[in-house]
């Protein structure tokens, strides 16, 4: 391992990203290719690093030169011999990688100028981006290890549970149960042996927060863990990863290793009577593991199915011994808390809800992203101030939080608070913290359909109402997705879904019904649409859409025809096309292609437009050439 | 339903692998995730004379590790293509088209999400989310990533197929 030189010794450091969002956008390509250029170039005091994820995905692959702090996007290789060039070598930035603001147009120069991250809050995504997830040294040289350290050296258990009980942190998996009272009752427990869980299964589609902090910095987890194991008096840990993060379980290993080699981890930690093993455990790809009782069945090496609780694992756990099961989030905030003080994280939210939470912004908004926000903020800000709104002039329709089993809120929620009592009581969830945007162009049907079809398949079939319940309901939704609703199937959707959530053992059933009954609460019309007038006012749902190739627009330049990935449009040289409606899948390639200037190409649902059944010559005068 | 295999592989075909992958463990009914993942990664699935072995190698019933990698999306009970696609379904690409794009991807290969194609050339898998939401909708063959895709696009990702049968 090469060791840490210190910034100083350098005149730029040039830290490319490398989570998986930058990955996939060649960045460990483009790390390889700086490095050879400074060499290239005999560039000294000079060093090419890499970080975990910057959260700003949308701008990826992402360079950040410090010590300016100066903020590249979209960096490809092609770029790197300009980087290294103008700016390492001449300290010329290379102006148009600069992020630019999608509401001014302004090109920004600095990281912390940029609204994306100045209105965040950055507790628990603290080091990421900023440290090499890779080596320890980067994370001491941030503080890390000081709060384990005064942990073990002035305070007792007891007062640890204190601490966490009074900064008021409850978990961020989902549930919002007090951590330092669950701490507690594993704490009192009776039993020879008590184990320490990490929930890393996350599972949520469109939530890559879990997997962002262990790619991005992986021991403030580790840290959080051995401090929680110390708390509640457990040798023994399991991280419980996704198979799905290879990259998150590699780096998670490494900082076990590196942690043990330290004596941060092992037999007595620092010098005290604490002993901590941690052990990885690697999910096989199902949803349900992300249920606590489910996560430590597969961990026993069972078939993942959920049981009732009591008894809680607390008392009886993994192996029935006491376990304590905490997320990714509530420990690498447990560090902070040690550090700074329970008075200090209490002092961040709202009355109820404690400290900062983290979303995975996506959709349809301009900024997607990693973000992390003080409890309490409006949903507006983190839409149109860090989000940057909706991309191309559309409309909000809704937001959806808390993950495939969380609800869609509408436009008049966007002044909600965020936190864990509002949420709920507007009929979705905190969750995991995946937040989707949706724009007009999103129906909301269909969006349910989406949800239900995931959570149906990732029922584990223990529970009736979970297992059939939610089959039915998406029967019923696919069917009014197909323009075969009846009158009374909004009814029967509302009475399914209460009654699965009622009946079902783990959260998993008693959420799935969640995006169905929210759409239904707040775009029953859109439901209506669908049944009544067999029409999707989205203009999403394939069967109830139609596109139309307009005759006194068409100029018969055939690129529709050409691109059209199911041969149904036919037409010729200065001929109107048509499209064959029976051949038709409705993919809307053909509306992407058309050259805006014509304009000839409509799709509308609920009603059909007269064109002609065959090729014609064409009438429309040709648009007069322009920009 | 999930089938077995019709491999004619024998207890002496499965036997050298399994030897080396049973060596790491003690024989714990707990290791069998562990140890279906490694038999897994070995022969690309788990044919059925190895689970049989595992079954043995751990002292529980050959039921429990059918019923254990059947619960389990990860494991696979049938050969898997040489290279495997990974369509996501993940939010962010549900509500920016992915649907379009498997669909044409399951036209183009003949194929439906979660078979492999007759040549053995592609087998197609949906994934909840592989957490490049900003490249959405997005996929994935073995280990390359592909962001902003279309139907159109979905040719070019697969080259010249009108050899395959």
């Amino acid at each position: 391992m090469t060791e840490a030189k210190p910034v100083k010794d350098n005149k730029h450091t040039i830290y490319i990203c490398q989570g998986t969002g930058c990955v996939s956008g060649k960045s460990i390509e483009i790390t390889e290719a700086l490095s050879r250029a400074v060499t290239e170039m005999g560039l000294t005091g000079v060093k090419i690093d890499f970080t975990g994820c910057h959260g700003f995905c949308e701008q990826g692959p992402i360079g950040i030169v410090e010590p300016e702090g100066i903020f590249y996007t979209h960096v490809a290789v092609a770029d790197v011999p300009e980087i290294v060039a103008s700016h390492l070598r001449d300290g010329k930035p290379v102006e148009r990688l600069y992020y630019k603001d999608p509401v001014t147009g302004q090109a920004i120069m600095y990281h912390k100028d940029i609204k994306f991250y100045s209105m965040q809050q950055r507790i628990i995504l603290r080091n990421i981006g900023h440290i090499n997830p890779e080596r320890i040294e980067d994370y001491i040289a941030t503080g890390g290890y000081e709060s384990l350290r005064k942990v073990l050296k002035g305070m007792t258990p007891e007062q640890v549970i204190d601490e966490l009980k009074r900064s008021g942190l409850r978990g961020r998996g989902g549930a919002g149960f007090s951590t330092g009272t669950k701490w507690e009752f594993c704490h009192n427990a009776k039993g020879d042996q008590k184990y320490m869980i990490c929930n890393a299964d996350e599972g949520d589609p469109g939530a890559f927060m879990d997997r962002s902090t262990m790619e991005g910095d992986p021991l403030t987890v580790i840290e959080g863990m051995t401090i929680a194991a110390y708390a509640i008096g457990a040798s023994e840990g399991y991280i419980y990863i996704r198979a799905e993060y290879p990259l998150a379980v590699k780096r998670v290993r490494l900082a076990l290793k590196q942690a043990e080699a330290k004596g941060f981890l092992g037999k007595n930690i620092m010098g005290s009577n604490f002993s901590l093993n941690i052990h990885v455990k690697e999910g096989a790809g199902a949803f349900v593991c992300g249920e606590e009782t489910a996560l430590m069945a597969s961990i026993e090496g069972k078939r993942g199915m959920p049981r009732s609780r009591p008894p809680f694992p607390a008392t009886s756990g993994l192996w029935g011994k006491p376990t304590t099961i905490n997320n990714v989030k509530s420990l690498a905030t447990v560090p902070v808390i040690i550090a700074r003080g329970a008075d200090w994280y209490a002092g961040i939210g709202t009355e109820k809800s404690k400290g900062t939470c983290v979303f995975a912004l996506t959709g349809k908004i301009a900024n997607s992203g990693l973000i992390e926000v003080p409890m309490g903020i409006q949903l507006r800000k983190i839409i149109y101030e860090i989000g940057g709104g909706i991309p191309g002039d559309k409309k909000f329709k809704a937001v959806q939080t808390g993950g495939p089993s969380g609800g869609c809120l509408p436009e008049n929620y966007l002044d909600q608070s965020v936190d864990y009592e509002s949420l709920t009581a507007a009929g979705s969830m905190m969750g995991s913290g995946g937040m989707v945007v949706m724009d007009e162009e999103t129906c909301m049907v269909d969006v349910a359909r989406y949800f239900l079809s995931f959570t149906q398949a990732e029922s584990c079939g223990k529970c009736v109402p979970c297992r059939v319940g939610t089959k039915q309901m998406l029967d019923i939704l696919e069917r009014i997705c197909r323009g075969e609703g009846r009158p009374e199937d909004t009814d029967l959707l509302q009475k399914l879904g209460e009654q699965i959530k009622a009946g079902s053992l783990c959260a998993l059933g008693q959420t799935a019904p969640n995006p169905v009954l929210t759409t239904l609460r707040y775009f029953r019309d859109e439901y209506k649409a669908h049944i009544e007038e067999k029409r999707c006012p989205a203009k999403v749902c394939p069967r109830l859409i139609s596109f139309y190739i307009l005759p006194d627009k068409c100029q018969g330049c055939g690129i529709c025809a050409r691109e059209c990935p199911a041969v149904a449009i036919v037409g010729g040289k200065r001929m109107v096309h048509v499209i064959n409606q029976d051949k038709c899948v409705k993919c809307g390639t053909c509306l992407d292609v058309c050259p805006a200037r014509f304009g000839a190409i409509v799709k509308v649902s609920g009603e059909t437009i007269d064109v002609p059944a065959e090729p014609i010559p064409i009438k429309a005068e040709k648009p007069k050439a322009s920009a | 339903m999930v089938t077995l295999a019709k491999d004619n592989l024998t207890k002496a075909d499965v036997q050298d692998k399994l030897k080396e992958i049973f060596s790491h463990y003690t024989g714990d009914r707990q290791e069998l995730i562990p140890v279906l993942q490694e038999t897994q990664e070995k022969f690309r699935y788990l044919p059925a004379a190895a689970m049989r072995e595992i079954a043995r190698f751990l002292h529980i019933p050959e039921s429990t590790v059918y019923g254990v990698s059947t619960f389990y999306a990860q494991f696979k009970l049938t050969p898997l293509g040489k290279k495997i696609i990974r369509m996501c379904r993940g939010t962010a690409c549900h509500v920016r088209g992915a649907g379009k794009v498997l669909a044409e991807m399951e036209k183009q290969l003949g194929i439906k999400a979660g078979e492999t194609t007759n040549d053995m050339e592609y087998t197609l898998e949906t994934v909840a989310c592989i957490g490049a939401c900003a490249l959405a909708p997005t996929m994935t063959i073995d280990n390359e990533t592909y962001g902003k895709m279309t139907p159109k696009k979905v040719a070019e990702v697969l080259g010249d197929r009108s050899k395959a049968s």
